[in-house]
């Protein structure tokens, strides 16, 4: 990809409609996400805020229904060019997703298996290491790197997700509903990672969490449905804003819990 | 969820509305025994702060259950916070009423330097204000919470007129020291709890904009 460094945003939506066929999921999405801050993407069910999360990475391209209007820029490029390789796209934009699945290898390959397959020319056992350990998982699992990565704990499965994610060096993480699989523990886990990585890393999570939107988060976007029943960022600011003192009606009665 | 949610913050408010009539109820009490010298009746007031104290801490105690349980959001987020924080005035207004019946305690025997016209007018005129202001509050009225502050004025200009009425007894007589010490105390008392007034307009207001912020009032008060 062709790039243009000068952007401050990580990613920057410009007019984005996102259709599955014929209908229009998520209406005229202008949104711009802040480098290295964890943003939090909130709202009811079906109000579209995985697909626009998904319209991040092109991961809806999976959907064969699904397409797009509008721009997604990233390092001032828009991903829906035809130029431009979604392969390319999703390894520096990466997912991390609501059910850990890790693959039915060893914790060793989960990790090194994404740098394999791009031709990673380092020091493989250096980079396990390095991701395990970026993903708060290398301790636990130091001693049994050759075991299954199906044999550790939900939310060790999921760190390690984030290890495999993590290992390919994006810049940009998506994360679907990383932790609502999980226990409280788990949860806080995941949480205090996601602080971690944001330090080298933009987040972007979907959440129906709202505690953890507030706890997590720098910047929160609250979606709604439209009266068409298409999905609309009806809010997006501050989170501390958002969460004490929202400017619309809408946001308030969302995040205080009537309706949704 | 939200239902059960709502019971629970008009509880609250219901009990915040208690507290309030509570020191209210005991501002007017304490003058109104130090101006007939009912010293068995400012013993009671003295006693029965217990009792404010004690709701205070009731209200604080709900009002972390509901936090801790319901996880409050926005508008009931400042809400909850605001109500911590106006039961804390109360509570401290309450402390000025137990202070006033504690001078009618100290007074003993001695009779009043004078007899009292201005400090029950200020009782009187705190008091108003403060039930006017917990009505706001609870029914989320800034109109009222921003206007109020401003009759803070008329208590600091009856806190002027009784400390200049106080220095011309002592004035004439430099023995009535103590005897008018006593009754500028009262004073004192009064104009710190219509001072608190304005701290809970400033959080209704809070509670309805989330503007935190100082509601401007002039001062007469003296600098003493």
């Amino acid at each position: 990809m062709t790039e243009n460094n000068t952007n401050s945003y990580a990613i920057e939506a410009a007019d984005l409609n996102l259709y599955y066929g014929e209908t229009l999921a998520v209406r005229d999405v202008n949104i711009q996400i802040e480098k290295q801050k964890i943003t939090a993407m909130i709202g009811p069910s079906g109000c579209g805020k995985s697909t626009v999360l998904r319209a991040f990475n092109r991961m809806n391209d999976l959907i064969p229904s699904a397409h797009a209007n509008g721009s997604v820029l990233y390092h001032g490029k828009n991903i829906y060019e035809e130029d431009v390789d979604p392969v390319e796209v999703r390894r520096r934009i990466g997912m991390v997703f609501q059910k850990p699945n890790p693959f039915p290898k060893s914790i060793y390959d989960n990790v090194a298996w994404g740098a394999g397959i791009n031709g990673y020319k380092g020091n493989m056992n250096d980079l396990v290491e390095e991701s395990l350990r970026g993903a708060a998982l290398w301790d636990e699992v130091k001693d049994k790197l050759d075991k299954s990565g199906l044999s550790l704990s939900g939310g060790q499965q999921q760190r390690l997700c984030i290890a495999r994610t993590i290992a390919v060096k994006p810049d940009i993480i998506l994360m679907d509903e990383p932790a609502s699989a999980l226990d409280p523990i788990a949860t806080l886990k995941i949480e205090d990672l996601m602080q971690e990585l944001a330090k080298d890393f933009t987040i972007i999570v979907v959440t129906h969490n709202m505690q953890q939107a507030a706890r997590v988060s720098n910047f929160t976007a609250f979606f709604n449905l439209g009266e068409d029943h298409a999905g609309v960022l009806e809010e997006y600011g501050v989170t501390a804003e958002i969460f004490t003192n929202p400017k619309k009606k809408t946001t308030e009665d969302y995040i205080t819990g009537r309706f949704g | 969820m939200r239902k059960t949610f709502e019971h629970e913050i008009q509880q609250l408010k219901d009990h915040i509305l208690a507290l309030g009539s509570m020191a209210e109820q005991a501002l007017l009490d304490s003058v109104d025994a130090l101006k007939h010298r009912d010293i068995p009746r400012s013993q009671i007031i003295y006693d029965n702060d217990e009792l404010i104290n004690a709701k205070r801490f009731e209200v604080e105690n709900e009002v972390m259950i509901a936090i801790a349980t319901q996880q409050p959001m926005a508008h009931d987020l400042r809400l909850l916070a605001s109500i911590l924080d106006v039961a804390g005035e109360l509570e401290r207004m309450g402390d000025y009423a137990k202070g006033i019946a504690k001078i009618n305690l100290f007074m003993g025997e001695q009779p009043l330097l004078k007899p009292l016209v201005d400090l029950p007018r200020m009782a009187a005129k705190a008091a108003d204000m403060l039930h006017r202001a917990l009505t706001a509050f609870v029914e989320e009225d800034i109109v009222v919470a921003k206007s109020l502050p401003e009759e803070d004025d008329e208590v600091d200009q009856l806190y002027t007129q009784i400390y200049r009425e106080l220095i011309t007894y002592v004035i004439a007589d430099p023995t009535a020291i103590e005897r008018s010490n006593w009754l500028l105390w009262a004073a004192h008392n009064l104009e710190r709890a219509a001072d608190r007034v304005t701290n809970i307009c400033e959080r209704t207001v809070f509670v309805v904009t989330g503007q935190m912020q100082e509601i401007d009032t002039t001062d007469h008060e003296l600098s003493l």
